[in-house]
Order: structure tokens, then sequence, then C-alpha cells
């Protein structure tokens, strides 16, 4: 663990790998701090923000145990997907098998909402799985929202129509963000998630 | 219930409070006035709650009509035609109108009773980064008002200094990502005089200058930041993340402004020059 300097507010936890970030997470958002108004989990680090006195919150953050179990941690939800994005084929191209053998894996693996970024609600799923898919060259300057896809280790579903490199494996009608629901975000740190093959469309 | 009906918005008026704190976790901005200090004097001066919503009105334009007698009370970027720092009584059907500021960017505007719009994810601020909260104001909209919860402070007039028209200073200290930069990077950031971009809007300040030399090469994993940090895209020259920043980011923060000088970062115009002040 690494504690780096974010202006006199906040740390940063810098940590060897995302299961790391996941373990002490789980610990932060069990049980936070004294003062802590702000824990953002992202690729390799934790954003910790603080009324309170940095030093402090230093001396409490090197203390901390992660948790163990973290990918198991989270409740689990299912989304049902229609498998039937634009990129399929690429991805199965990418990965080396079928179509059918891309969708047989994302419904078998587990997948960890790991950390959230890009726009309100939008999580980022890792699983157990091999998955190392490069973007889009050239992103999209429109991505329906439900759009289910897969960038690097990570698979997502856009939360509404944006703009947006992942290559599309398929969608579903899952709203995921809904301002007006609480919680809003259907993926928040911790959660479990199962895709569902809802059909080819 | 008392309301207030908008004429003009200038270029930019939206309605603000103190934002979506605690839930950059789900990738919700904090949003929010960007220049709290004169957001919650207003509120203040018209014996509103602290976090009552409020009119922030960029580069002043706005017009607006009374409905009914209201209590106002104006802050920050001093305009012209607009009374300044007090509580002032607004007229059934009188008619405001903000001038073009004498400094600063961005003016508050409290009305006692608070603007009543729905709360969204637990505040009434937009956002225009992700598209929380209410739409921009624009003209003809009518915008109720709420009733008063606490009495009058008492307060004529809060002596406030106006945002600074030359050269701003703001302190800085080393960010997470200082060590992606040369040490003359450091050094070229806390001693050339930016120029404030005409890109600037409630996500970031961006500054013109000299860029900054990288001492490595790739590509930064996403992560968090908060208000104030300083990022370096590939052009070289910083970005000041304010309100509607994203939560979080995949280039290289070198600094983080003061907290205690982010006020004044949500003043400066496009065109003023600022320092960044090692501290």
């Amino acid at each position: 663990m690494r504690i780096l300097p974010s202006g006199d507010r906040a740390l940063l936890v810098e940590l060897d790998d995302l299961d790391q970030v996941l373990g002490y997470y789980a610990t932060l958002a069990a049980d936070p701090p004294a003062d802590v108004v702000d824990v953002v989990p992202a690729a390799r680090t934790i954003l910790v923000t603080t009324t309170g006195d940095l030093a402090t919150l230093s001396r409490t953050l090197r203390e901390l145990t992660p948790a163990l179990d973290r990918r198991r941690a989270g409740d689990l939800i299912e989304i049902p997907v229609v498998y039937d994005g634009e990129d399929l084929r690429d991805v199965a191209d990418l990965l080396d098998c079928s179509p059918e053998e891309v969708i047989a894996r994302h419904i078998a693996d587990e997948w960890t909402v790991a950390f959230s970024g890009f726009a309100p609600g939008f999580g980022y799923l890792t699983s157990a799985g091999e998955w190392d898919v490069p973007r889009r060259t050239s992103p999209r300057t429109k991505v329906p929202a439900g759009a289910v896809g897969v960038a690097g280790e990570f698979s997502g579903v856009y939360p509404r129509e944006s703009p947006g490199g992942w290559q599309l494996i398929g969608r579903t009608s899952v709203q995921i963000f809904d301002a007006d629901r609480e919680p809003a975000a259907l993926f928040h740190p911790g959660r479990r998630v199962r895709f569902v093959d809802a059909g080819r469309g | 219930m008392s309301s207030l009906t908008v004429l003009e918005t200038g270029p930019l008026a939206t309605i603000q409070d103190r934002g979506r704190a605690g839930q950059a976790a789900l990738g919700v901005p904090p949003s929010g006035a960007c220049d709290r200090s004169s957001y919650a004097l207003a509120n203040r001066l018209v014996g509103n709650d602290v976090g009552a919503a409020a009119l922030e009105v960029t580069y002043g334009g706005l017009t607006i009509l009374a409905d009914n007698d209201l209590v106002i009370a104006i802050t920050g970027a001093p305009c012209a035609g607009v009374p300044l720092n007090a509580p002032t009584l607004l007229r059934s059907g009188s008619v405001l109108h903000f001038g073009a500021p004498v400094s600063g960017l961005r003016t508050y505007v409290a009305v006692r009773g608070g603007i009543d719009v729905p709360p969204v994810l637990a505040s009434r601020s937009t956002d225009l980064l992700s598209g929380l909260g209410p739409e921009p104001l624009r003209a003809g909209q009518t915008l109720q008002v709420g009733s008063p919860v606490h009495p009058m402070p008492g307060v004529d007039q809060a002596p406030v200094a106006a945002p600074a028209s030359g050269q701003v200073m703001l302190r800085v200290t080393p960010g997470p990502r200082k060590d992606w930069f040369t040490d003359a990077a450091w050094v070229s950031l806390t001693s050339q005089v930016y120029e404030v971009s005409t890109n600037s809007n409630r996500v970031g300040v961006r500054l013109d200058g000299e860029p900054l030399e990288r001492a490595r090469p790739g590509e930064l994993a996403s992560e968090g930041m908060t208000h104030g940090a300083i990022q370096i895209p590939p052009s070289g020259t910083p970005v000041i993340f304010l309100a509607d920043h994203p939560v979080t980011g995949g280039y290289p923060v070198i600094a983080y402004v003061a907290s205690a000088d982010l006020d004044a970062c949500a003043q400066v115009r496009p065109g003023q020059p600022v320092r960044l002040i090692s501290s």
C-alpha cells in the first residue's frame, strides 16, 4: 500500500491490484473511519475524502485489514441480456472463440462491481474469467442505454445513451440507473452480478 | 406560494445548492455551487437553511420578474445594476436585470424561502456533466419559492471583498502523480503566469500556458479525484476541476488547489492571469 497526497482533504491509497482494491473497499465501506465523507474505488486505487485530519486518516488507513472474501461480500443480482451486440463477432475473434462461446463465458462468470465512473451508475464489473478485450479503435458517438459491453478485463452496461468505446455484445432492458429509485445505481461497488441469456433477439 | 419568472438567462444560469456529496462511489459527481462561500452567504443573508437552493448566474445577463414581494440577496461577482451582499426587498411586479460583472464570473441569488424544485439524489443542483438535477434556466420559466424557515438575520450589509480583477494567486499542494512529471515541470507549473481559457466551465478551469513535460510515458488507470485536482492531459496544460468534475479521471493529477482558494478559483474568468503558488 502506498498513500499518496490528494490535496488537503483527501488521500489516494494505491494498491497492487484490483483484488486488493475490492478487499480494502469492502472494509472501508462496511465501517468508514470517523470524518470520512467519500470512498471512491478505482482500478488500482481508493480515494478517501475526509473532513478531519489527514495524518490521522493516513494512520487509520495503514492499519486497515482488507476483507478476504471480497468477491463474495455483496448480494447477487441477475441481469437478463439479449446477446445481439454489433461487436459480438469481433469480440469472438479477439478471444479466439465462437460468438456462442463468448455468450457462454459471459453468463457463466460471476461478475463483481469493482468501481463506478464515466457516468452516474456506470459500473466496472470484473470476473475471474480470462477477459482481455481492447476497446474499439473508433469509439461510437452514440451507444444506447442498456447496451452491454466488454473492454479490457471489464464488462459493463451503459446506464443511458452516451458516446462509448466498449465492444458491444448485447443489451438489457433493466434500468441500470434511475435517480428516482433508492438506491439509484443498480451496480454499486461490491455487488455481484450474473448475466442471464434472454435469447438472440 | 411565491414565485419569480425568468425573463432572460444570460450565458448560463443554473439552480445550485450544496451538491451531492458522498455519492462518488456510484459515479455521481459532487456538483453544487462553484463558489461555496458566496452561495452560503447569500442564503444566510435572507435567513435560509444553509443548503437552500439558490441561483448561480454565470457572467451576468439574468433578468428576473418578481411575481410577489420577494426578499433576495445577491453575492459573488458584482453585476452592474443589482445590489450586492445585502438583503433586498424586490417588490411584486418589479424586474431586476443583472449586467456584466465588474469582476469575477459567478453571481449567487438567494431568495428568502429557497428555490423550490424537486431534489434529484438529495440535491437541487444542476449537474452539467452528468445531466442530473434541473435543466439550466430558460427564458419564460417560473420558479416556485419555498416558505421561510428562519427569522431574518438582522444584517443590513455583509462586508465582503469582490473577486479579484487582476492576477489571481492560487496556492497548490503536490498531487498523487507529481512524480509523473519532471522537476522542471513542477517549477514551470508554479512559476509561470497562466491565462484562463475560454473553454472553462463548471467542470473545470482550463489554463493556457507553456506545456508541462512528463517524466514518464504511458497510461494511468482511472482514479478518484476531488474538487481542486489539477489534471494534466496530453496537451500539457492544466485543468483545475470544479464542482461538476467527474468522480474519476485518467490523466495524472500533478497538484491540488488548496481548499481555501477554491472559491477564488471558481471566480476567475476567461483571459484573467492566474499563478499557482507552491504552498
